[in-house]
């Protein structure tokens, strides 16, 4: 009975004790409903999201670039297909042995071996690695045959950048290149539209117009396991190619100058007299851009780096050179603007038994015999330098500068398109004391009649010197790119309406001109500089005479320029040397200055050759081919322009 | 003597069949189908490797358990004690012939699977409690000649199993151990000190504990300081079960650990693939199955006559209690990562084992449970 009460009393205990067990245990499976519902629906959205963020990795692609035409649709630089050879890392069982295949079939030379190597420890085991980045038809073709035999090849087509005209714009047009830190830093559109691998505009217009090249890029969204590893796309934003761009040039004219420079160093420009657009942009020597897409070669670029004759100076904007006589129409201008001489002053030109003397200097004319008796027109046209010593004299540095600056000379022509672009410098009095802390010398005015001493100018400040003379003296801003909005008869009309204006009284000072407003003060004086070009051209003992076109379709007026690197001794002076037989950095730049054609003056150009030798001889014989296209062109360009306004 | 008319040892085998808890096979057969499932999801729907091991397994391991079903629960307790020793030299057998994965030592090369002696462990020491307090009376529960020896039985299999190292396992075989104690009724002023003395020694306890298992708590309590290493699993299987929602991504849609980035979603973190695939209302049903599970299992004890059955019952019950919460609470992260299976779901043999043969003891329960049970 004991036994049997105690059993009970047992059974009670523990019947008790599972009972608060089992009480506890419906409290803890609370606290786990409870949590299941807080991670599963309170905080879904949470979670939902960090899930997304570990399974979805977006990867951009880069934007196709905009395509640069020239005036007539040519396209200068193109997006061309190439092909592209990829190596996965995960698919390839083994990396030495699948390169070494690659190497034998599209021929890796050792250099770019030990590029790939070096970018294999950069990357990801599951990533996959550029092994040519643009390959011939040829060797992509024979890979294609082979692909089975090597795994984790993968041959991609691609779009790259190319360069159709190859070396004929590069100082123009520019190249591209991968972007890197600097570039990102720079521009807030490449920060924007950064992706691995992406190509930036290096120089030229490619660099300065990357804002409008570049484009957008796409999305690729992809699911990916937690090694990173991509499973499958999920989605694909493409990406928007950048807008196309028109420059100004006409690429049959550029590539003619540029062929005119061949085997020299030097720069033509050209440009429209009203619009400012610039037809032809020339620098030489040259090199093709399209070595450059993909990382030149270092032989490639020591060739180019080291070559005396500087390929890589855009000479047009970069280059800056005394202007020689070809400043004299402006020097002639100035003096008749501000009164100083009449055209009938006479100088007689004494050969260089009497030069030109003053404080006991003695200052010679280029022609040894001497020029005569000259009048101010004959001085222009057979650049008489004795006359424009007395001229130079009379007028004043100062008031020669105003007039200098004021058509186009010591600023920069283009400003934001090629960061390279030199101002050139046109001293004064004031500039002297400031910035070399020195008194002027009267000497030194003389000699900047002639274009010599402080003055230095680019080629395209000379052309667009020439354009605004040519034009009438009205104020233009030339320009490179392709504006839509460019009314070229509002412009025509606009410079109408302003000749017709009264003259300010203050016109002679130093001050800011309005784009297409007046820079002289008495249209005669232009016209007076214009024909003595003319003259200069087109009659006998004109300096450029020998270049003349003698169809009145293609007659131009010009100036030619000889511009000395160089101070002549008297020794030298007495040897009168043959330009050949002077050592090459030593010989004179050649320079001309013209507009054509004379009767309805429309375009302008500036021709240099460095150490060309005499301007006459070498440069105006350019300016003659160069005018004759020019000319020819010009019917197709008014058709082109209509079509451009009619769009 | 009536109880030795009722002693009859000559239940016909019809009758045995009748008295098979059918209900019970049912829920583990469901459970089991539902694993086989969750197993084939984690190789994103490929029958390969871990599905067919662990059907073979779940098929084996069910039959075994059929089989052992009709054991006399006499026998059962007749070899109580020779179980748990069995059990312990098992673990002894580990600490020099055991094989080593990812730093600790746990199992036994059997050539035909490699047996974990801890995961049997687990029920041999429900077996061996049970049997030790079937005789004991109340009175002289308290007393510290019958308390001693039971601390001494838990404390061994206990400390060999922490030194392997696997402190999962040994805190489910303490409370195992104690669940029984408690059963039994020792008075609750031993839970109560020994919970204080737990408490104070705990600062003892951490400076003993591995490096990697320290590193395990203080990740629990804020699994953010190391997202990468140690709070990697706890914050990917929350990930997994919160973007879960009510319904689930559905079947072979979880895309946590499809794409892996759920770690042992075969073993611990199945649940969380299942929570993940499945959802609020899948998590739910899957732990009242578990729920059911435990019920029916009580239920059979209440129904037992003996003592031993009762507390084996009522001990193995709150045993599975103890496997179910510890795992879902870890995984879900009211629990640091200790290392629990979910029975029956997750991947490993000798878990399964020890639940098939923990379940075929509750059903000898059942179908012997009149039957009087002494040396």
């Amino acid at each position: 009975m004991i036994k049997r009460a105690s059993n009970s009393d047992k059974n009670k205990i523990i019947n008790r004790r599972l009972f608060i067990l089992g009480s506890a245990k419906v409290g803890l499976l609370g606290l786990i409903t409870s949590r299941l519902y807080n991670l599963q629906i309170s905080e879904k959205k949470k979670y939902e999201i960090l899930s997304d963020k570990n399974r979805f990795r977006e990867w951009k692609t880069p934007p196709k670039r905009g395509v640069i035409t020239d005036f007539y649709n040519n396209i200068i630089a193109d997006n061309k297909r190439v092909y592209q050879v990829y190596l996965s890392l995960d698919e390839a069982k083994d990396f030495h042995s699948s390169i070494f295949k690659l190497k034998n079939i599209i021929g890796l030379s050792d250099d770019e071996l030990s590029k790939i190597y070096e970018k294999r420890q950069k990357i990801k085991p599951w990533d996959t690695i550029m092994v040519s980045e643009n390959l011939s038809w040829e060797k992509f073709s024979k890979l294609n045959l082979y692909l089975h035999e090597i795994d984790g090849v993968k041959p991609v087509l691609s779009t790259s950048r190319y360069y159709p005209y190859s070396n004929d714009l590069v100082h123009i047009v520019g190249y591209v290149g991968e972007a890197n830190a600097d570039d990102i830093l720079k521009n807030k559109k490449i920060e924007e539209n950064f992706v691995p691998g992406l190509k930036v505009g290096k120089i030229g217009i490619e660099n300065s117009t990357d804002q409008i090249l570049i484009g957008k890029y796409g999305i690729k969204r992809y699911e990916v396991n937690s090694s990173g590893k991509k499973i499958k796309e999920i989605s694909y934003k493409k990406e928007t190619q950048g807008e196309n761009l028109r420059t100004t040039i006409d690429i049959e004219v550029q590539r003619l100058a540029q062929k005119l420079l061949d085997n020299k160093a030097g720069s033509i420009c050209a440009m429209d007299i009203y619009s400012g657009e610039i037809i032809a942009l020339a620098s030489s020597p040259t090199y093709d851009p399209n070595k450059f897409i993909h990382g030149i070669k270092k032989k490639d670029w020591n060739e180019i780096k080291n070559n005396e004759l500087r390929p890589l100076v855009n000479k047009s904007i970069a280059g800056l050179y005394s202007p020689g006589s070809t400043i004299k129409p402006l020097v002639a201008l100035a003096a008749l603007e501000y009164g100083i001489i009449n055209p009938k002053l006479k100088v007689k030109c004494k050969g260089h038994e009497h030069p030109y003397e003053l404080y006991g200097q003695k200052y010679h004319c280029w022609k040894k015999e001497g020029h005569g008796i000259m009048s101010l027109r004959n001085a222009i046209k057979q650049s008489c330098d004795i006359y424009f010593y007395e001229v130079a004299r009379l007028l004043g540095v100062d008031k020669l500068s105003i007039i200098a600056k004021r058509y186009g000379l010591g600023s920069k022509v283009l400003e934001n398109i090629f960061p390279e672009e030199k101002k050139g410098l046109v001293p004064s009095t004031k500039w002297k004391k400031q910035v070399l802390e020195q008194s002027w010398y009267l000497g030194e005015t003389v000699i900047t009649g002639i274009g010599q001493g402080y003055i230095q100018t680019t080629p395209l400040q000379l052309c667009l010197m020439t354009a605004q003379l040519a034009n009438g003296g009205f104020k233009i801003k030339p320009s490179i790119i392709y504006n839509n909005n460019f009314n070229y008869e509002e412009i025509l009309s606009k410079i109408q309406s302003e000749k017709n204006k009264p003259i300010e009284a203050n016109i002679l000072q130093d001050r800011n001109i309005n784009l297409y407003e007046k820079l002289y003060k008495n249209s005669n004086n232009i016209e007076f500089v214009l024909e003595a070009m003319y003259g200069s051209t087109n009659e006998q003992f004109g300096t450029s005479f020998r270049s003349r076109h003698k169809d009145k379709k293609y007659r131009y007026a010009g100036k030619t320029g000889t511009s000395q690197v160089r101070r002549i001794t008297e020794k030298e002076r007495e040897l009168d040397l043959d330009t050949s037989e002077i050592e090459y950095k030593n010989r004179d730049h050649a320079l001309f200055v013209a507009f054509a054609p004379y009767a309805k003056p429309k375009y302008a150009i500036s021709v240099l050759v460095e150490h060309g030798g005499s301007g006459s001889k070498v440069a105006a014989p350019l300016a003659n081919k160069l005018i004759k296209k020019i000319i020819d062109r010009d019917k197709e360009r008014e058709i082109k322009r209509k079509e451009l306004k009619n769009i | 003597m009536i109880s030795s008319s009722l002693n009859s040892s000559n239940y016909s085998f019809f009758d045995k069949l009748k008295s098979v808890d059918y209900f019970l096979i049912l829920l583990v057969l469901l459970i089991g189908a539902i694993s086989v499932f969750a197993i084939y999801s984690t190789e994103s729907g490929d029958f390969s490797f871990y599905t067919k091991n662990h059907l073979v397994r779940l098929v084996a391991f069910f039959l075994l358990f059929l089989v052992l079903s009709f054991v006399r629960v006499s026998t059962w307790y007749r070899y109580a004690y020779i179980f748990y020793f069995l059990g312990l030299l098992l673990l002894l057998l580990v600490i020099f012939f055991g094989i080593s994965a990812s730093g600790s030592k746990r199992w036994i090369n059997l050539f035909v699977f490699n047996l974990q002696p801890s995961e049997l462990m687990k029920i041999a020491v429900i077996v061996c409690f049970a049997r030790y307090y079937h005789r004991i009376q109340s009175v002289d529960i308290e007393s510290y000649k019958y308390l001693m020896l039971p601390i001494m039985l838990l404390l061994i299999p206990c400390y060999l199993v922490i030194t392997q190292p696997d402190l999962g396992t040994a805190i489910l075989i303490a409370g195992s151990g104690i669940a029984i104690i408690w059963l039994a009724g020792l008075n609750i002023k031993y839970f109560i000190y020994s919970g204080l003395m737990v408490i104070v020694s705990l600062p003892f306890v951490v400076s003993i504990l591995k490096p990697y298992q320290k590193s395990r708590i203080l990740t629990f309590f804020n699994p953010e300081r190391d997202p990468l290493g140690a709070g990697y699993q706890i914050i990917q299987s929350k990930i997994a079960i919160g973007s879960g929602g009510m319904y689930g991504k559905g079947f072979l849609q979880g895309t946590q650990s499809y794409l892996e980035f759920l770690p042992e979603k075969h073993t611990d973190f199945i649940f969380t693939l299942f929570s993940e695939e499945f959802g609020f209302l899948g998590s739910i049903l899957l732990i009242f199955l578990y729920v059911l599970l435990i019920y029916r299992i009580i239920k059979i004890g209440f129904s037992c006559r003996s003592f031993f059955a009762k507390l084996y019952c009522f001990g193995f019950s709150s045993a599975l209690f103890l496997y179910v919460f510890v795992n879902i609470a870890m995984v879900v992260g009211l629990l640091p990562i200790v290392g629990a299976p979910l029975p029956i779901m997750s991947y490993g043999g000798s878990s399964m084992l020890s639940i098939m043969i923990g379940l075929s003891i509750v059903m000898s329960c059942k179908i012997y449970s009149q039957e009087i049970v002494s040396n």
